[in-house]
């Protein structure tokens, strides 16, 4: 008979291997399928997990897409495992990242077509607002009413993706556009193009923001009281309110800070890598962003690693679906597989297996 | 704007049609969460309901083939969850999360080649003398047969969990999983059960929806239909009656404003097509401001009999 014992405290050790075991265990799973779909498993996995980086004839073109795919990620994941720590569950970054894509583009193209260099700045400030007060429609209902965040954050997301449309088709349409839906084009406006800073790496302002915001998301995690507290709030709700911890104040702290940074990751892809807003610009970034999250054990350090990972999945997969006609949604299972195996793993890191009988409990 | 151009008794039938989906998948959510588990992956297990549903019916050529395919997949689908938060003691919203991310890939993936098809059609039942009454026949009484096995479910589910001694322990287990461990009641077997047909269910009102209520299969078709039931079970307060009623406003909304929509109303298309969204969005504020009651007391907690 095999039984679980709890740990007394999380083991570290499990917490580190947990993530490479989840990986491996996908890549096997993941291979069978493949199998099944008719594709050879070994030369899949290759195609996916190392073609994108090494490949003579691609790699110069995909490499760069690493962290293009990337930055918006770890972006929105940072924000995200701030609030899972605290067992603030937004599951609708996805909308909040449209929020920030619709407010920022709409702050810049009200300027057009001047090329002054505030606008770039304006937007990004604009973009935050957008996704932080769509964040604050799940917060405050929560606080004043108690109603539940996960429900409220996710209909946003249909909400939010409602006005996108509206908006690409009507107010935010290029009006030179001949009619087609779809904004104006940043990458063709100077002032607002959020263009590679160092060329050929895929480096832009996003990717630089994502960076900033790892490492201030440690340093708030860490070394700060505030972080502290909504550790605590989640581990420990009850201590926490003793402790003074007000939960209305970490409510609002966790959304907003992943409303701001999944608004931002908006702007800066449809700056960017999108080029201009349409009906479908944004591609589900903000519910992978949760897979990376807990596969980077909501630690900031953890998910830098873990956006890059899923950045080279998603890569991986185009180049598969191209050189070995995989259904790119094939990918998606993947990546739902990934946090499936991650989550059943996990029972290492706090209980351990016994073997024997076990005794009454 | 036409309203004259909204037949009533057509309406109330195609609300009957489109609240069937989600009742079917809220009731078995709420016999899951009165075991004291939470499972976010409704919206998972229904699309996979309706692409095994749709896919099989298709190749079958009969719809009913469907339904009981759709049923037995997203059941086996539930039990991956099941195993992960009884067994392994996984967090229960994270695994939810990933059983509906693993059910939108899962689903277009096998959905892929069945796309542009048809359903095949499903007959309606006629009961003698009723379905010839003069209005009411033709509202309530001339569906197909998956209407009344959702209406036939709602009762069965009440009277299940109110007079049966399974159902009290299904409570017990899901009150206080503790206590009911104290008194030798198998938690973790209740609740297995309870999520297989949590499943089963969810996997029905996807398959009502790929084959009746739209009925062809597109990507990503439930549209949030399964994020929806999750919350018109927390609008119920957890009692199947109220299901009904929540599912049944809802499949309301939605009727009305596709029709709205079709009459060329004066609201802008996106208001209108985000309604039924925001709709569930102040309802669950009232529902809330008047304090979480009937919810389960061990409601999303793991279960580990180790204190």
């Amino acid at each position: 008979m095999i039984s679980l014992e709890k740990r007394p405290q999380p083991s570290r050790l499990w917490t580190a291997i947990t993530p490479i075991f989840a990986v491996v265990l996908t890549m096997v799973v993941g291979g069978l399928m493949f199998a099944l779909l008719g594709v050879d498993p070994i030369e899949a996995v290759r195609t996916i997990f190392w073609d994108p980086l090494f490949h003579p004839q691609f790699a110069g073109f995909s490499r760069p897409q690493l962290l293009v795919k990337a930055g918006p990620l770890i972006l929105i994941a940072i924000g995200l495992s701030i609030g899972f720590r605290a067992g603030i569950w937004n599951i609708g970054a996805e909308g909040q990242y449209i929020m920030g894509a619709i407010c920022g583009a709409a702050a810049g193209l009200a300027f057009y077509p001047s090329e002054s260099i505030l606008i770039f700045p304006l937007m990004i400030l604009c973009g935050a607002l957008g996704g932080f007060l769509w964040a604050m429609i799940p917060a405050v209902l929560k606080t004043r009413f108690g109603t539940n965040e996960i429900l409220v954050s996710l209909m946003l997301v249909y909400v939010a993706q409602n006005i996108l449309i509206s908006v690409s088709t009507g107010l935010l349409r290029n009006p030179e556009g001949m009619g087609f839906p779809g904004s104006r084009n940043f990458k063709q406006w100077d002032a607002t193009h959020n263009a590679e800073i160092i060329a050929g790496t895929g480096m832009h302002w996003g990717v630089v923001t994502a960076f900033i915001a790892v490492i201030a998301a440690y340093v708030l995690m860490a070394r700060h009281i505030q972080g502290f507290n909504i550790r605590l709030s989640g581990e420990a709700p009850r201590a926490a309110r003793f402790a003074g911890v007000n939960p209305a104040r970490i409510i609002l702290l966790c959304l907003g800070i992943s409303g701001v940074l999944a608004g931002m990751a908006g702007l800066f892809e449809v700056t960017g890598p999108a080029g201009q807003i349409t009906g479908n610009f944004n591609a589900g970034y903000g519910f992978t962003a949760i897979i990376v999250a807990f596969l980077g054990r909501l630690n900031p350090f953890g998910i830098l690693l873990a956006g890059l990972l899923m950045a080279l999945t998603y890569i991986g997969g185009e180049l598969a679906q191209l050189m070995l006609s995989l259904p790119g949604a094939s990918i998606q299972l993947f990546q739902g597989m990934l946090l499936f195996f991650l989550l059943a793993t996990d029972v290492f890191t706090n209980y351990r297996i016994r073997f024997g009988k076990r005794e009454a409990a | 704007m036409d309203l004259g151009s909204i037949n009533p008794v057509l309406l109330v039938a195609s609300i009957m049609v489109s609240a069937t989906p989600i009742l079917l998948a809220a009731i078995g959510e709420m016999v899951v969460e009165k075991a004291g588990v939470l499972n976010l992956g409704v919206e998972g297990m229904m699309i996979t309901g309706a692409v095994v549903g749709f896919a099989v019916a298709v190749t079958s050529g009969n719809p009913y083939f469907g339904f009981l395919a759709a049923a037995a997949a997203s059941a086996v689908l539930s039990l991956s969850f099941g195993v992960l938060t009884q067994f392994l003691l996984s967090n229960q919203v994270a695994t939810g999360l990933g059983l509906t991310l693993v059910g939108l890939g899962l689903s277009s993936l096998i959905g892929k080649p069945y796309e542009g098809m048809k359903a095949p059609p499903i007959s309606k039942v006629h009961i003698p003398g009723l379905s010839d009454m003069p209005v009411f026949g033709k509202m309530l009484f001339s569906h197909d047969v998956m209407i009344y096995v959702s209406l036939l479910l709602v009762v069965a589910v009440w009277a299940f969990l109110k007079y049966t001694r399974a159902g009290l322990i299904l409570r017990a287990v899901g009150e206080s999983h503790d206590s009911a461990h104290a008194l030798g009641y198998k938690v973790v077997t209740v609740r297995l059960m309870a999520i297989f047909f949590g499943g089963a269910c969810a996997g029905l009102g996807g398959a009502y929806l790929s084959l009746v209520r739209v009925p062809q299969w597109t990507e990503g078709m439930t549209a949030g239909a399964g994020w929806i039931a999750l919350a018109i079970v927390v609008f119920a307060s957890w009692r199947a009656g109220r299901v009904l009623i929540g599912a049944y406003l809802f499949g309301g909304v939605t009727v009305l404003q596709l029709n709205l929509q079709a009459a060329g109303a004066n609201v802008p298309v996106a208001l209108l097509s985000a309604s039924p969204y925001l709709i569930t969005i102040i309802v669950l504020v009232f529902i809330s401001a008047r304090g979480a009651h009937g919810a389960p007391g061990s409601l999303g907690r793991s279960f580990h009999a180790s204190h």
